[in-house]
Parts: structure tokens; sequence; C-alpha cells
């Protein structure tokens, strides 16, 4: 339990310094938000107005404590320049980023885990070596430059899918993942490659296992030793790349979000940095920390879910 | 686990206890992919140093207003890009941008990593909790969103894409540098060093530093792949270096207007980009196995 106790205060005091340095880091943006909403040619009069009723000319932290205050009540603020609550705005471009985030992990598990067990089970092969060659040249690429590469081979050549855009999902499944398609493809094409590594190098130690012998001479077909036996204990490293990966993805998948014009979270936070929307950015780096950090929480509590090791404190001596 | 205790020395590599890294002719580290990107770094290191050296028919933003993305051959070896510049020229001036984000940033991490690493693994405690918490708000942080802020308050250059890249990536360089200072930290190379008098300072920096040296330098390569990729990326926000100063990232991103008609424009730097990162990666896979056995 103290093991819980201490790692919440530890997230908190991040999830903290995190907003805290975004509020004053976009303090010193260079747009002029009053003078985009007083309009053009507005006196210096009215520009005050703006600035006071907005409350940008009180100090910076005293700006964080009644955001802060807000938030803790539930309530983000509304965008300075559409008047769209943030909780709104927020809500309404997180489904696009969690089904891109879901379909691109899908890709990447479907490719990495068969990848990552054949190569162990037959490592040096020329199987393996030459799953190993193809994941070296994915790690390689630029995920911008796979999603031209897609585009330009399925949509602008084959005009099997389409080049950008985003349908709703009211619209039609359909047509709503074939414009995730190319997106969740040219993520997961690099990020499959860590986790067939890591997958791979814990295997080839599992398989050495004295268990793993014992399975074999009480004759288990080859694929229940695999895929029950030998799997379970080697994917710890596993699951914490996946969570770590996940994590950063939220944010990160700006500009693949860019390359096919989806209106996702990045999209949001990088227009609103644009135009100095504090309480978007605010909102948007509050979603993100806090699903960073509450990942890599669960991410913790499922390394000692499945070491006892880490639960129990027993290191081995 | 009583590692080498039960296993006398048998290889030349094992004296006492420490184990020593094989020597770089073992294990293969030569091959032909190795020598390859070896010579493919150094060319492009080359060109980036020397390109205004020597005489080169066209200049960065020198405009052809007869060729407007034209395909390879003719006067423009590899054709022009949407605004009619030459992109041999581009591609030779960009390296020089890609080059030094790819070098300078990861360098500023190591740096910023030594300093805080060592430290926080040596003395443990409050410095350690410190660091680490410092180096957590820093990880947590959106990337993108804090290269964003960074590079629009201080305004996009150079010097502000490869200091922005640099602060993002020292925390991972932090973390390298402790956990390999931890697993130095009570051998008895240093209590020995301890009991001969020596001071902390001289501790990290005589008896720790060489030893953590090498698995961080192979993190440095691995870093240096994903910052040249990630100053690229920069470009399709339209955050990389200003024009007409041309990045390869920019190239790419550029290409993308022109894809269809030319997908040369933005092929070809893709591939210049993904050759420097891929021999990149080998070489720092090949230093990271040569660490990983030690």
């Amino acid at each position: 339990m103290r093991f819980i106790w201490s790692k919440i205060t530890h997230l908190l005091l991040v999830v903290l310094a995190v907003t805290m340095l975004t509020f004053v880091m976009t303090d010193r943006l260079p747009a002029d938000i009053a003078a985009e909403i007083a309009g053009h040619g507005a006196s210096a009069a009215e520009l005050a107005e703006v600035r006071e009723r907005l409350g940008l000319n009180r100090p910076v932290l005293l700006r964080y404590a009644t955001w802060i205050g807000g938030v803790c009540r539930g309530e983000f603020g509304k965008s300075l320049i559409t008047e769209q609550p943030v909780s709104t705005a927020l809500r309404s471009h997180l489904p696009v980023t969690l089904e891109l985030l879901a379909l691109s992990q899908l890709f990447a598990l479907l490719l990495a885990l068969p990848a990552g067990i054949i190569s162990a089970w037959r490592s040096g092969s020329p199987l393996d070596r030459v799953t190993g060659t193809f994941a070296f040249g994915c790690a390689s690429l630029p995920n911008y430059a796979l999603a031209m590469g897609l585009v330009f081979l399925f949509a602008l050549k084959l005009k099997l899918l389409p080049a950008t855009g985003y349908t709703p999902l009211n619209a039609g499944i359909g047509a709503n993942l074939k414009g995730f398609l190319l997106p969740a493809l040219s993520i997961a094409l690099v990020e499959w490659v860590t986790l067939m590594r890591v997958l791979r190098s814990d295997l080839i130690a599992t398989l050495k296992e004295d268990f793993i012998l014992l399975a074999r001479c009480k004759g288990l077909p080859t694929w229940r030793i695999l895929l029950v036996h030998a799997l379970r204990p080697s994917c710890i490293t596993f699951i914490t790349v996946l969570g770590m990966q996940t994590a950063s993805l939220i944010g990160g998948a700006v500009i693949i979000e860019t390359v096919f014009a989806l209106p996702g979270i990045g999209r949001l936070l990088v227009t609103a940095i644009f135009a100095q929307d504090f309480p978007v950015i605010q909102g948007g780096v509050l979603l993100i920390t806090v699903s960073y950090v509450c990942i890599n929480f669960l991410v913790d509590l499922c390394y000692a879910a499945l070491d006892p090791r880490v639960r129990t404190g027993v290191t081995d001596g | 686990m009583g590692k080498s205790k039960a296993n006398p020395p048998k290889s030349p590599f094992q004296k006492g206890g420490l184990q020593l890294a094989p020597p770089f002719t073992k294990g293969g580290l030569g091959g032909i992919s190795f020598y390859a990107a070896i010579t493919w770094l150094i060319l492009v290191l080359f060109c980036a140093a020397s390109v205004g050296l020597w005489p080169f028919p066209f200049t960065v933003d020198q405009i052809d207003a007869e060729h407007f993305a034209a395909l390879p051959g003719g006067a423009h070896l590899l054709g022009t890009d949407a605004t009619g510049r030459d992109i041999v020229a581009r591609l030779l001036f960009g390296a020089r941008v890609s080059l030094t984000v790819g070098i300078c940033a990861p360098l500023f991490g190591l740096g910023v990593g030594l300093l805080l690493g060592m430290p926080s693994g040596l003395y443990r405690g409050w410095t350690e909790r410190t660091i680490m918490t410092l180096a957590d708000v820093i990880l947590a942080f959106p990337g993108l969103v804090f290269l964003l802020v960074f590079t629009s308050v201080l305004g996009p250059s150079l010097t502000t894409i490869t200091l922005g890249l640099g602060l993002l990536i020292s925390p991972r360089f932090v973390r390298v540098a402790r956990a390999n200072t931890i697993r130095f930290s009570e051998r008895e190379f240093i209590q020995a060093a301890r009991i001969g008098g020596a001071g902390d300072i001289s501790i990290m920096l005589r008896e720790i530093l060489p030893n953590i040296l090498g698995p961080l330098m192979a993190y440095t390569l691995v870093v240096a792949g994903f910052v040249i990729v990630a100053e690229g990326g920069l470009g399709f926000l339209g955050l990389s270096v200003p024009s007409p100063t041309p990045s390869w990232g920019g190239m790419i991103a550029a290409g993308r207007d022109v894809l269809e008609q030319t997908p040369p424009v933005a092929m070809i730097p893709t591939a210049v980009m993904f050759l420097t990162v891929l021999s990149i990666n080998v070489i720092g896979d090949r230093l990271r196995g040569r660490y990983d056995r030690a």
C-alpha cells in the first residue's frame, strides 16, 4: 500500500509541475490574444479592457492558482476564441485520437507478437534475420515519410483509400475505418519494431529456462509451450514498452494527425498554441499529462501483478 | 545470484570479477553494413562541411522559372522542388541543419545526463529524488507542446530547435546515466578508490565516467537518429528552420504538395534521411551489442 501511495503523491507532483510550467511558458508566447479578440485597429483602451476581462493583466501565478481551483471544481474554462467550453472541445477531439491510438497499437501488436514469437523460437534462422532486417529498416523510417509513401501508393495511385480527412463514426463505420487505416498503419509500422525486439529478447531468455525443458519433456505441443508457458513470464518489458508508447502517442501523434487532417487532440493543441488560446492549451496539456502519468502508474501495477518480486520487495540475492 | 564466483575466468576478456567488453573485431562488427554505414556518414559529413567551398551551379534559393517540380535529369541532377529550386543544392545545405541538430542535441543531452545522472546515482537519497522528479516532469511534458512553445517564444532558428530538442531528450540521458552509475557505485574498485582517499568528484570523473561512457555513447547514437527524424517532423508544422534555409524535414514536408505530380520531390530527401538514420542505427546497434554483453 505504501508503494502505491508514494507513487500517487509523486504523480500528483509531476502533474502540478507540468501544468505550472505550461502556464509560465505559454504566457511568453509571441501571439497576442487580446489584440486578436479586440479586432483590427482597436484602441489602447479597448485592448486594456479586453485584457482586464480575460484576466490577462494579473500575475501568472495568480492566474495559475485560479485555474487549478477551477479544475478542482471540474471547470476548465472556455476557449478565448470560440468561447466553447474547453471540456466540450476536448471531448469532441479525444475520440479521434483514441481511435487512432487503438488502431495503430492493434496493428503494431498484430505485427510484433507473431514476429517476436517466431523469431525468438527460431532465433538465428534466416526467417529471424529477415524479420530483424525488415524491423531495422522500419525503425529508421520517419512515420511522416512512411505516411506520405502510403498515401502515394494507396490513395493517389491505387485510389483505394482516402488521402486525408476524417469521417465521423455515425456516418458509417466502413468509411470511418477507411480514413483511419493509413494513419494507423504509418504509426504502427514504426512502433512495432521496439515491441518485437523486447519480446524477442525476453522470450529467448525464457526459452532457456528449466520449466520450458520440463514442458517439452511432458510432450506438450510447441505452440502451447510458446503461447502459454513462455509468453507470460516474457511479457513484462513488453507491457512496459507498450504502455509507454501508448502514453506518448496521446499527444505525440500530431504530425500524423496533421498529414491526414484528423481533428485529434494534437491538432487542437497546435492550433491553440499558434493562437495563444490559454485555456485550451492548459486543458489539453492537463489531459495528456494525466493520461501519461496514469498509464505509467497502471504499467507499474501490471509489473507488480506479473512479477511477484516487485510486489513483495523480494529480489533475488 | 553470485554471478562470477562460481565460474573461474574462462576467456581472456574475463579478469577477476571484472568482465571486459570483447574487442571490436570479434562478433562480426565488421561486415558490409557497418562499413557502408560509416562510409555514408562520412560522405554526408564531408558534403555538409564543404558544400560552400567548391563551385556549384545552383544556390539554395535560386528559382528556375522554367522548371517547377521538375523530374530528375537535365540541368538539375535530381530535379527541382515546387518553387523551382535545385534539389541537390538544397539537400547538400539541408545536411548542415540535419547534422547540426543530430550531433549537437544528443551531445547536449549527454552533457546534462552526465552532470545530473552521475550524482543522483552516486548519492541516492534526496539528491536522487529531486533530480528524478525533475526528469519525470520533462518526460511527462507533452513533447510537441514543449517544442512548439519553446520555438515560438524564442523564434524558430537552428539554435532554438537544437536546444529545444536537447532539453527534451536530456531526462532520458539522466535516467540512463543514473542506472549505469548505480550498477558501478557499489563495486570494489570504487571502494578501493575511496579507501585511497578519492573525493566524490574524482570518483565520478575517474572511476565511474570511463565505465559508463560506452553504453551512453551507444545511447547517444540511438538518440541522434531520433532527433534527426524529430527535426523533420517540425517541418510539417512549419516550425523547422525558417526558409530559405533548407532542411531535409522541411523538404519532405514541402514535397507533400506535389506528391501526385512529382513524387521524387518528397522521395529523394526521404531516402537521404532514411539512409542517414539507418547508418546511425547500424553503428549504434553494433556499439550497443558490444556493451550489452559486458
